[in-house]
């Protein structure tokens, strides 16, 4: 560990040393910087996906559709836009202060350090990494030692395609990440657990670092079947795609578990397990499109979720574990009990309960025992439901019709609250995620007001506080002698 | 009167619970509301200001038109533009959708956060009470203000006149000190606005990672004055002293700390403010009614320190009397102290203004990068280059060109720090912004659902997500043409 302290300080001198140095404020280097991640990932697509296959079993598909392809797109945003986004915004100033002029610049806040996930190992990488570059930081990077291969990828690779004084990557598990944390950074961005978030939190609390936690949570997926029976099938996929369609339920916005009037679980169930088969086949074991499990230790915490005897009791299809293999089965529970663990801490995996209610206007009241997800989903052509599940819950955010999508709309805030974290990202909330916004003002020399200086007396008390109220009128009378 | 009860952790457990009560029973969330509390804060500004004056008199010995302008006027404008804008402040923002998640619409909804706590400090106990309260109720929360003990008076009457008018199942104020504020630091509060020092900003922050709660740290620093030899002397000079000691005797967040200017021009600097001065306050300035005084004994004390260390002592050029009897300490200037002796080393925020000289004023620059980053940094000039190269390179919360702390009144501008001097911002929308969760909202159609969303994954499916991501129509058309 004595070799990575100082490999970790030295880092932090060269890096702090190229942002003195005001290489990283240029717009251009930056573009060449996030065009070189693209390059990067297009360079080099067959190596990511077999990275990805080999931590994940994700399949080339997935692994674009949830990785590459964020980063790409992610590089292609962030080029074209930069120049848009690093544009300073002017402010109007109250007359009382022409001709002064305001305006609020976008500066780096210099160096910063990202800790990324294991789960997409790529896109939790680069992504946040793009934003940290595009707002013109040095930044060092340290990927997750549960994701090994694209761990050694990003490690092996980035220092061939960037700047390598101004962007660095540390592979490592928590000692490094310990290490890390002692020291002052600019700007901590982190995507893993709630509890972890805490001791990041924490540790920037000695440096007074602002950090972005991007965390997690119970993400709940209301299906009110009255009003959207007529696309049931699409629903239905979309839930299943949800829940097991991307990294096997091990993902921040994965839908955790699904609420529905009680009388419709059945048909539910009915349907969901058809679309299992078409999804993964007789068996998802071996369909080569059902990611694994991160580790043994995270199919036994799993397996330890499912060994509740009432949870147990509550499975209706699936509930294989082949721990050799980190293999969990597509598994749909029924009603498990509000109080065991696997209804209090987030899932993060291929199980999937249902939750019968009378009216499915009680599902909100769920909702709000729980601590505050990243996402709530719900299905319904309600309006009225609608307006309640915005106004009575409260999520980093909220969709309709649909799972998992939002993460592709750029032009929303990528975040969440309370439990399921602080700050945002994506698009241009990426680049504001790692800017500081610096106010500027610039008043003028000449037009000296008398009223501003002492020594006080009352005609001063009385322009400044007509100023104040911008009531010039009364100003202009007050100047004239006209008014008392 | 009313012996006061000891406040512990109980008491701060049954707060929260109550006011997290009234916010789930949706008290606060209504826009009639918070028009009506904001009324009522506007009625105890426009009813009670001799009261407050005379609060401020005591605690700090404020003059008059401190006290009405920098404290009630501007509270009153504050309370005025929530008032005015509240309404464009709560209506939800549209947002942009893309391509890939065609077809939708989103748009982002501002929430409140819940039970917030305002943390105050002591040299502008109502405003920097009041202005952040403003923030949380516009943006419909509940809130518990915590004034600062060292200016009693101004708590007191916070408390009492926030009690009277303002609704207590959701506002309410906690007098006390260290107990207290460690009491109210254990709960789970959903955002903490503190005002006051790095250091206890730390404490701050380390309490709220215990519960993932965000926060708003509007600290200080020694934020430099730079001045230019090409600039209207005699203007600078005038603005310099309203800043310092015209604004709470120097004992503010952004007031002048030093100066830096160049050895030919530091004698001109210094003759011009002397004779300002005295304009201002008098020949005898420790009698002069228009300086607040020092706050209490133990500020005296540490200001006495920093006049008498050694080295320092005998670069006085100007003032130095002491009257601690009266907390009272003359306008004092000294010239070119050691870099490191212990007025340069903490935030002075008092009536001493060290001058330090350069060779040449781009020196300056560097002296203040390798500071601390203050909360604002002031430059006078004319020279168009130096203030761009001053506004783009020196990191501060907020640059003010040829003025002081004028920024603060700016509604339109953020006020906050970066470093050591602060995260968050707040004023004008930035203050609802401050305590607002703005949820991001994607309402998707159940129509048009494409089957490369799901499993089981192809080459074919492959080729379609890739120019999705590029969102090149051509390439989507040629694979669902089968021609690619």
């Amino acid at each position: 560990m004595e070799g990575m302290k100082e490999t970790v300080e030295e880092s932090l001198r060269e890096m702090r040393e190229t942002f003195a140095s005001g290489r990283t404020r240029s717009l251009k280097w930056r573009k060449a910087q996030i065009g070189a991640i693209y390059e990067m990932v297009k360079d080099n697509e067959d190596k990511i996906c077999s990275a990805l296959f080999q931590d994940l079993g994700k399949h080339s598909t997935e692994a674009f559709r949830d990785e590459l392809g964020v980063v790409l797109r992610s590089a292609t945003v962030a080029i074209n836009s930069l120049d848009k986004w690093a544009v300073p915004k002017h402010s109007n100033l109250p007359l009382l202060f022409y001709p002064a002029k305001g305006k609020v610049i976008s500066e780096p806040y210099g160096t910063v350090l990202v800790l990324s996930s294991w789960n997409f190992p790529i896109s939790l990488s680069l992504d946040p990494l793009i934003g940290a570059i595009a707002a013109g930081n040095t930044v060092l990077l340290k990927s997750s030692e549960l994701s090994p291969n694209a761990s050694a990828f990003l490690a092996k690779t980035i220092p061939a395609y960037l700047d390598t004084k101004a962007i660095k990557v540390i592979e490592g598990g928590p000692d490094v990440a310990t290490i890390l944390l002692q020291h002052q950074w600019d700007k901590i961005f982190f995507t893993g657990s709630p509890k972890i978030g805490r001791i990041v939190m924490a540790a920037a609390a000695q440096h007074l670092t602002p950090v972005t936690l991007e965390l997690g949570g119970k993400c709940p997926t209301i299906v009110d079947h009255h009003t959207i029976s007529k696309n049931i099938k699409s629903v239905v996929k979309r839930i299943a795609g949800g829940k097991w369609g991307s990294c096997s339920g091990q993902a921040c916005i994965s839908v955790d578990y699904v609420l529905i009037e009680k009388s419709y679980a059945s048909s539910l169930i009915d349907m969901l397990k058809p679309t299992i088969k078409s999804f993964f086949g007789e068996n998802p074991k071996e369909s080569g499109c059902l990611s694994k499990i991160a580790t043994k230790q995270h199919v036994q915490r799993l397996s330890r979720l499912l060994n509740d005897p009432r949870v147990q009791a509550s499975i209706v299809h699936g509930g294989s574990i082949d721990e050799e293999k980190l293999y969990v089965e597509p598994t749909i529970l029924l009603d498990p009990p509000l109080d065991s663990e696997i209804m209090n801490e987030e899932i993060f995996g291929p199980i999937l309960p249902i939750i019968t209610v009378r009216d499915i206007q009680e599902s909100i009241g769920i909702i709000k025992t729980k601590p505050k997800p990243l996402a709530i989903y719900a299905f319904t052509n309600d309006e009225n439901l609608k307006t309640r599940i915005l106004s009575e819950t409260s999520s980093g955010s909220v969709t309709f019709n649909d799972v998992m999508i939002q993460y592709m709309c750029d032009a929303l805030p990528f975040g969440g609250v309370g439990e399921s974290g602080i700050g945002r990202y994506h698009g241009k909330y990426s680049f504001d995620c790692f800017s500081h916004e610096k106010a500027i003002m610039e008043g003028s020399l000449g037009m000296d007001l008398e009223a501003r200086y002492p020594p006080w007396n009352n005609f001063k008390l009385t322009f400044i506080r007509l100023a104040f109220r911008e009531a010039y009128f009364k100003l202009i009378l007050l100047m004239l002698g006209l008014k008392r | 009167m009313a012996a006061k009860k000891m406040f512990g952790a109980a008491n701060a457990s049954i707060l929260v619970t109550d006011l997290r009560r009234s916010f789930d029973d949706g008290v606060t969330r209504g826009y009639e509301w918070r028009v009506t509390q904001l009324k009522k804060l506007l009625i105890i500004c426009d009813n009670h200001e001799p009261e407050i004056v005379a609060a401020l008199r005591d605690d700090l010995g404020k003059p008059e038109l401190e006290s009405s302008v920098y404290e009630v006027s501007l509270l009153r404008n504050s309370i005025k533009l929530a008032l005015k804008q509240l309404k464009n402040w709560m209506a939800p923002e549209k947002a942009k959708t893309s391509l890939t998640t065609f077809p939708a619409s989103a748009e982002i909804v501002s929430e409140p956060l819940g039970v917030v706590l305002v943390i105050s400090a002591w040299n502008y106990p109502f405003l920097l009470s009041i202005d952040p309260v403003i923030g949380a109720i516009s943006a419909g929360n509940a809130v518990v203000l915590k004034p600062s003990e060292l200016a009693p008076a101004s708590s007191a009457l916070l408390a009492k006149l926030m009690e009277q008018y303002l609704d207590s199942s959701a506002v309410r104020v906690v007098e006390g000190a260290v107990t207290e504020t460690t009491a109210l630091l254990e709960q789970k509060w959903d955002k903490i606005f503190y005002t006051g020092s790095s250091k206890i900003g730390r404490v701050i922050m380390a309490a709220a990672a215990k519960h993932l709660t965000p926060v708003v740290l509007e600290l200080g620093g020694k934020s430099p004055v730079v001045v230019d030899s090409d600039t209207d002397l005699k203007v600078t000079v005038r603005r310099i002293i309203a800043g310092k000691w015209g604004c709470n005797n120097g004992q503010a967040c952004v007031s002048p700390d030093y100066i830096l200017t160049t050895k030919e021009y530091a004698p001109k600097v210094i003759d011009a403010m002397k004779k300002e001065l005295e304009t201002f306050y008098g020949k005898n300035p420790m009698e002069s009614k228009d300086m607040s005084r020092i706050v209490n004994s133990t500020h005296f004390d540490r200001l006495s320190k920093l006049l008498d260390e050694k080295e320092v002592s005998d670069k006085i050029v100007y003032g130095g009397e002491k009257d601690r009897e009266n907390l009272k300490i003359a306008p004092t200037i000294l010239l070119d102290v050691p870099l490191d002796s212990l007025i340069m080393s903490e935030e002075i925020f008092g009536p001493l203004l060290p001058i330090l000289t350069l060779n040449n004023l781009e020196e300056s620059f560097d002296v203040i990068r390798s500071r601390p980053k203050p909360l604002a940094a002031y430059l006078f000039t004319h020279n168009k280059k130096l203030k761009e190269r001053f506004a783009t390179t020196v990191s501060a919360g907020g640059i003010v060109v040829n003025d002081i702390a004028v920024h603060l009144a700016l509604h339109t501008l953020p006020f906050g720090g970066v470093g050591e001097s602060g995260m968050g911002a707040y004023h004008g929308k930035f203050s609802f912004d401050a305590f607002s969760h703005k949820k991001a909202v994607l309402y998707r159609s159940l129509f048009g659902d494409s089957a490369v969303r799901y499993p089981p994954y192809s080459r074919g499916k492959l080729r379609l997500l890739k120019a999705l991501v590029d969102s090149n129509i051509f390439d989507i058309f040629k694979v669902l043409l089968g021609l690619s």
